[in-house]
């Protein structure tokens, strides 16, 4: 579905990227680990067409996605969650979803996607008219996730959706990230620091470091790895 | 109440109105890109060019008043928006990923660049625009303190004001445009073409200010190159007065300046005139940075 080739892309002249490449099939749940700063966050970026890598290609259902704008990715059913969640602050619930229909215009099933958000997260329905800003660090990454369902992906990518949230909270989101993946068949790209709980929920994981893939092995080989559990697992 | 206060009042009304139309496009375009668009001032002065210009034509072409008017000012409109979509293009965009120093000096280059044009091609005079409200009456206790022009200004301003914050809350686009100058690279990763959007928020200021250029010309009866100087100025005063990038901010803001001007110069002197309106600028700047209705800056984690 989404196979990423050799990709550099760099932040001015810093070298963020050193060639990653990786694949995805329709359906799956893959996970990106790795530490602060290993260029994670960056290839979501470059999926997203927001940075553009200096050299390699991204290819999307044959379509070369290096050498498109970003709507045009959008549109094309790759939405991604960036990391922090990103809610508008000053846009309601409501407001913060209809941005994730931005693109689209089937009115009519519109209604459908709300309703069934709402089924996802109910807590959002209660706080429909409340400013984005105002919600709790977990109502966001509950919003973030919903809008952009609200998008129709086919692609879902996840930055950090455990980030700052209680043990609690992030059990509840992984269990829709799931949900997610079987009911709607939405191909997620997970990128986590928490490699535990990623590789728990994947089907196939990539470990990268210093901008380069150094590993990628089903989920469960990679939690039975002895590297991966002296650097990302903490057990010794 | 005398009369003489109402007459202060209603002429800083006009005075407020105007730099209402102009602080627009100063406080859109700083809420979407974070940029003081110095050559805003000069779209002002060049749709009033482009205004006597077609008022010109279809004045020897025996037009009536009114049509001319309406032609002046449907022509300024198209070609400031065209003026605000180059400038936009060829001096800002190019900048987008640069320091914010760089887009800053761009403006003060362009608006140079453009006073400077309109004197090389046009003329360093004075030239007197004909007055296209005609004569036009008002009932007789009115004109005691409100002339017919400024009535047609206020009238005009409050409403392209109310449609543009209509538009703003509304539409699809207005709700791009809001999303963007609260996150311009989500409102992206949800499909926003934010340079579309810019082009067009840079394309709105202008006609705006057209509209404000031709009303103004037609009271006062006379353009030249530097009217948008001290007009930029002075909107710009407001903006920040009501809090720039925030739409109701900047009406707030031309509205409470056009009215100080008015009474510090009808009450004190009209020779200090302009220290009024930059000393308020220097005292907001000082006190109250954010202004009326402004958010403080809150660093995005």
């Amino acid at each position: 579905m989404l196979s990423v080739k050799e990709i550099h892309t760099y932040y001015g002249n810093i070298q963020a990227l050193k060639g990653v490449s990786l694949d995805i099939e329709k359906g799956e749940i893959i996970t990106l680990i790795g530490a602060n700063g290993a260029g994670k966050s960056t290839t979501l970026m470059s999926i997203s067409g927001l940075m553009h890598p200096r050299s390699g290609k991204i290819f999307y259902q044959n379509m070369p996605l290096h050498l498109l704008s970003p709507e045009k990715i959008v549109s094309l059913g790759i939405v991604q969650v960036p990391e922090g969640r990103r809610i508008f602050p000053d846009f309601t619930v409501m407001e913060n979803l209809e941005m994730g229909a931005y693109l689209r215009s089937d009115k009519p099933q519109l209604k459908k996607d709300y309703d069934y958000i709402f089924e996802l997260f109910p807590i959002l329905k209660d706080r429909k008219r409340q400013l984005g800003g105002t919600l709790s660090g977990g109502e966001q990454q509950m919003l973030a996730i919903s809008r952009a369902l609200m998008a129709k992906p086919k692609l879902l990518l996840l930055d950090e959706p455990s980030l700052g949230l209680a043990p609690m909270v992030i059990k509840q989101i992984f269990q829709i990230i799931r949900k997610i993946n079987s009911e709607q068949s939405t191909t997620i790209l997970l990128v986590e620091q928490n490699a535990n709980l990623a590789l728990q929920t994947a089907d196939r994981g990539y470990v990268i470091e210093n901008g380069l893939i150094i590993m990628q092995d089903k989920a469960e080989k990679l939690l039975q790895n002895e590297e991966v559990k002296k650097a990302y697992l903490g057990i010794v | 109440m005398d009369l003489y206060f109402l007459e202060l009042f209603f002429s800083g009304l006009t005075r407020g109105g105007i730099y209402t139309l102009i602080a627009l496009g100063y406080t859109m375009v700083y809420g979407i890109i974070g940029l003081i668009n110095f050559a805003h001032g000069e779209i002002y002065m060049i749709a009033a060019f482009i205004g006597l210009t077609f008022a010109g034509i279809f004045s020897i072409l025996q037009f009536s008043l009114i049509s001319i008017l309406l032609i002046a000012v449907f022509f300024a409109m198209l070609f400031s928006a065209a003026y605000g979509y180059t400038i936009e293009k060829t001096a800002y965009k190019p900048l987008r990923q640069a320091s914010r120093l760089a887009p800053l000096i761009s403006a003060i280059g362009m608006s140079i660049f453009l006073r400077e044009y309109v004197i090389l091609a046009q003329t360093p005079d004075f030239l007197a625009f004909p007055m296209l409200f005609g004569d036009l009456e008002l009932p007789e206790f009115m004109m005691d303190f409100i002339q017919p022009t400024e009535t047609i200004i206020i009238l005009v301003s409050f409403f392209l004001v109310g449609i543009l914050l209509l538009f703003i809350k509304h539409t699809k686009t207005g709700k791009a445009m809001r999303a963007i100058s609260q996150d311009r690279e989500m409102a992206m990763l949800l499909g926003v073409n934010s340079d579309k959007i810019i082009s067009f928020t840079f394309m709105v200021g202008s006609l705006l200010a057209a509209f404000g250029a031709i009303l103004i010309s037609a009271h006062i009866g006379q353009i030249n190159y530097n009217i948008g100087f001290i007009i930029g100025i002075k909107a710009f005063t407001a903006a920040v007065l009501g809090g720039i990038g925030s739409i109701p901010g900047a009406a707030l803001g031309g509205l409470t300046l056009g009215l100080i001007e008015s009474f510090a110069t009808g009450y004190i002197s009209s020779d200090y005139e302009d220290v009024f309106a930059f000393g308020i600028l220097v005292l907001i700047l000082i006190f109250k940075p954010a202004g009326f209705l402004g958010k403080k800056e809150h660093k995005k984690v």
